[in-house]
């Protein structure tokens, strides 16, 4: 399907829905976080779109806001598109989890939220997967400090 | 003693020249005992060489090379640096038991050797259960794998020993049963006996078809004794790291070590004894010079003991459930079925003898 | 007939052990959380982040041609194809026109790079089920390649081969001679492997039947690679988004159905098969041209989103680059294949034996540096 095509069957599921092709070689999708499951449950089960396969799983740090970008694929139809869903509370960025839907967000979500913060609601093991449990920060956040282990130019 | 002991007699006989009766008697088995002992402990490391070359040839290696001509000298550097090891110890293990474990082991695999016809005269202790006491003797050492295993205070070394326990008692059974048939025919256990039997032509002819299928099970099962490749279960260094030796070092280690060599020693020469006319020469070539018997004896078991060197450089290793599948459900029917047919072909006279 | 105990003084009890970091089957600093009932895999937790190097806080640091360095460092088993997907980031970043000469050596040498990763594997798969020659029969084949490798560019293990823009230098002259000299020799030893170890009968019932992966599961797994293919997923993005030289080659995706250990194991020895058809496809005629073309000093990617996917031996590698239009990348993610792959360990292993575990762990083919990045 092309990126015309899905922007246009997409559209009309849910509100607010920003799209962009710009800077980019996919069809991007900006999502509000409280829309963030129903949108992905939808991308996968509609037999249209289908995108079963979440190749990748990205927290960004976007100053000020905090987010995740999920690459999507479809095995069937082979079209890609990306999704991308931002907070702007850094204290207690709380998102959705996707696990229930792919089962490969189980592991990528653990990665995000070791290292960007961001808490993933009814994730089943939501803890530290790199990092030790009692480190404090969070390090690929562009704020993230730490004089002894980082050169900071 | 009304036993025949050959060598132990001549060394009876020189000693009682010289002292009482009494402590010639304790006098001669502790110099029995020494020389098995340093004989053997010299060859278990040189059979520890002889299946690194092995292994190497399989490998395209050269193997030890350095120490020594031709790396003759290898494994007693290693032996040197083993006794030099500190010997470490979990801190909540089993003292006693951890190390009690490593004698059993060793002590169980030597006192196997005492019975072993070398050549007629060369043999410690002809007793007449000499087959009964080779099967119950090899069943002491899994006790100090179990020990060892559980004293540890490892969990991969439990599940090793677990898993030993498990393997041997299976396993015994068809080391038993298919000796058991080879007795059929000798109707003996006097291991001095089932070499004269076999002056009619060696066991393994005598029985033809079902003596080389208790030969066939007998190896599978005395490789599975051992705990070697590819039953090494035990070890199964991918799985448990070093099961159940996983806490020893040094001496106590190369205890271990080493009587896994010469149990494999043990069940070649059982099996040299059984199936194949121990010192006996092939069609009597070289009956006129007994002394050779030695050199016969220790041919055949390290061919068979290179057979298996070569199971384990080539096979990989079983599954803790495949091991047990291929025990109770093929080894010992099979071996059953076999004693039968070999009581129905002594009993109608059907054995080849030449 | 059923029975149960009534009045049993037996306590069964589920208890933990801590596989590695330090174990044989690990392959490196891996900790498994083991809860066993008895040798029953109850679950499987891993515990990661004993090699983690941040790779990708260091290249927000980095400009583009440092990071493709640091690639070399994740997935060391296939540096050249790591430092590949970041060079083709790069350039299509940048809308760069490759020569053909610099997709057909990239090519060459990722495919060989995949020879050397399988045989390596396939080594240390036999030492995992308990062959231990296998090791060494595999060690043989790769030291060719490396042999290759060391002509080429001076690394045996970590490339460096490729830069923003092309190669570093030009190929060797002896390198289209030493290839075919190596394709002619590891078409004989090939076969060897499934003699030493494919058809041998312990090996099998090994195999078969054990961590079964279905077609569903791989896919919602994110599993790729010959993980993937091995459970009838076609996921080689060489077939499905082809870069470099891969859409002037023929080949066939090595695919089985049966999604258990022994079929991820024939998928990838079919793949060192397919290596060398693509070798062979390629390796006479390398177009003649430039080896590089000209970048600025200092690489600026335009501002915005690029992503690369490319089949490395374990799978398919991801780079997503997010540019501000700086020297440096605001944000780098690698989407390493072990990682995905990992996460399935636990689905696959649970009810297995130990023993069943350690074959699975063997055929997801894990480098742990890929998967703590």
């Amino acid at each position: 399907m092309t990126n015309e095509a899905l922007q246009k069957l997409i559209n009309d599921w849910i509100p607010d829905l920003e799209f962009s092709e710009e800077e980019s070689q996919f069809l991007n999708i900006t999502v509000k976080p409280e829309n963030l499951h129903q949108l992905m449950s939808d991308l996968k089960s509609n037999k249209e779109t289908s995108f079963d396969y979440l190749f990748c799983l990205s927290g960004v740090d976007w100053q000020p806001e905090l987010g995740v970008v999920y690459h999507l694929e479809s095995t069937t139809h082979r079209h890609i598109i990306v999704v991308k869903v931002k907070t702007t509370d850094r204290e207690n960025p709380v998102l959705d989890t996707v696990c229930d839907i792919w089962r490969t967000a189980e592991f990528h979500e653990r990665e995000v939220f070791d290292f960007f913060g961001i808490k993933f609601n009814n994730h089943p093991n939501l803890k530290r997967l790199f990092l030790t449990d009692e480190w404090e920060g969070f390090p690929l956040r562009k704020d993230y400090e730490d004089e002894i282990n980082m050169v900071i130019k | 003693m009304n036993i025949s002991l050959n060598i132990t007699e001549t060394i009876q006989e020189w000693l009682m020249s010289m002292m009482p009766e009494g402590v010639a008697s304790i006098a001669a088995m502790v110099t029995v005992a020494l020389i098995y002992l340093i004989i053997f402990a010299v060859a278990g490391l040189y059979l520890v060489l002889l299946e690194r070359r092995v292994a190497a040839w399989f490998q395209l290696r050269i193997g030890p090379n350095r120490v020594g001509p031709l790396g003759l000298l290898q494994t007693m550097a290693d032996a040197l640096k083993l006794v030099s090891k500190e010997l470490t110890g979990t801190i909540k293990a089993d003292k006693f038991l951890y190390n009690l474990a490593p004698y059993f082991v060793i002590v169980s695999s030597l006192m196997a050797l005492a019975v072993f016809p070398f050549t007629k005269e060369f043999q410690a202790f002809d007793i007449n259960i000499g087959i009964f006491f080779l099967i119950a003797i090899s069943s002491i050492g899994v006790i100090g794998i179990l020990l060892g295993g559980w004293s540890s205070n490892n969990k991969f070394a439990l599940i090793g020993a677990m898993r030993s326990g498990v393997q041997t008692i299976s396993y015994e059974l068809s080391v038993g049963l298919s000796l058991l048939t080879m007795i059929v025919i000798t109707g003996s256990l006097q291991l001095s006996e089932i070499v004269e039997v076999q002056k009619q032509g060696w066991l393994i002819l005598q029985g033809h078809v079902p003596a080389i299928i208790a030969f066939m099970v007998y190896m599978i099962a005395g490789t599975a004794e051992t705990n070697r490749a590819p039953f090494d279960m035990v070890e199964a260094e991918s799985e448990l790291g070093a099961g159940f030796h996983t806490e020893y070092s040094g001496m106590k280690f190369a205890y271990f070590f080493l009587a896994e060599f010469i149990n494999m020693f043990i069940i070649a020469a059982i099996a040299t004894t059984v199936f194949f006319g121990a010192w006996l020469s092939p069609f009597g070539i070289t009956e006129s010079l007994p002394w050779l018997g030695v050199f016969w004896f220790l041919g055949k078991t390290l061919i068979l003991v290179f057979l298996m060197m070569w199971f384990r450089w080539t096979f990989p290793r079983l599954r803790v459930d495949q091991l047990l599948t291929l025990e109770w459900k093929y080894l010992l029917p099979i071996n059953l079925i076999n004693i039968l047919i070999m009581a129905i072909i002594v009993w109608l006279n059907l054995t080849i003898k030449f | 007939m059923e029975t149960t105990l009534i009045k049993s003084n037996f306590k069964s009890e589920e208890y933990f052990i801590n596989m590695g970091p330090q174990h044989p089957a690990t392959h490196g600093v891996l900790r498994l959380l083991l809860t066993i009932d008895g040798e029953i895999i109850k679950k499987v937790e891993p515990d990661l982040g004993y090699i983690h190097r941040s790779i990708e806080k260091m290249c927000e640091r980095d400009s583009y041609q440092q990071i493709v360095h640091l690639t070399d460092r994740m997935d060391y088993l296939s540096s050249h194809i790591n430092n590949e997907a970041v060079c083709l980031t790069v350039e299509n970043a940048l809308q760069l026109d490759i020569p053909d000469r610099v997709k057909v050596i990239r090519t060459i040498l990722g495919e060989l790079t995949r020879i050397a990763s399988h045989t390596l594997w396939w080594g240390v798969m036999g030492m995992d089920v308990g062959a231990l020659t296998t090791y060494f029969y595999g060690f043989r084949d790769r030291e060719m390649i490396n042999d290759i490798f060391e002509e080429t560019c001076g690394a045996r293990l970590t490339m460096n081969y490729n830069i923003p823009g092309g190669l570093m230098f030009d190929i060797h002259p002896n390198f289209v001679q030493r290839t075919k000299d190596f394709i002619k020799h590891f078409k004989t030893k090939l076969p060897e492997y499934d003699t030493l170890l494919t058809g041998n009968v312990i090996f099998q019932k090994r195999m078969k039947g054990v961590g079964i992966l279905s077609k569903e599961d791989a896919i919602s797994f994110g599993a790729s690679g010959p993980v993937g293919r091995g459970s009838g997923y076609s996921c080689d993005v060489r077939k499905h988004h082809p870069y470099s030289a891969y859409d002037k080659v023929t080949f066939n995706e090595a695919l089985k159905t049966e999604g258990d250990t022994f079929a991820r194991y024939q998928v990838r020895i079919q793949e060192m098969w397919e290596s060398m058809a693509i070798i062979e496809q390629l390796i006479d005629n390398i177009p003649e041209g430039d080896v590089q073309v000209a970048t600025n000093a200092v690489i600026k990617l335009p501002k915005g989103e690029f992503y690369q996917k490319v089949e490395t031996a374990r799978g398919e590698l991801g780079v997503y680059i997010i540019s501000t239009g700086t020297k440096n990348p605001y944000r780098v993610k690698f989407r390493s294949p072990g990682f995905s792959n990992l996460s399935l360990l636990n689905h696959i292993a649970v009810g297995g034996k130990i023993g069943d575990l350690v074959a699975s762990m063997a055929t997801l083919d894990l480098v742990i540096p890929d998967i703590d990045r």
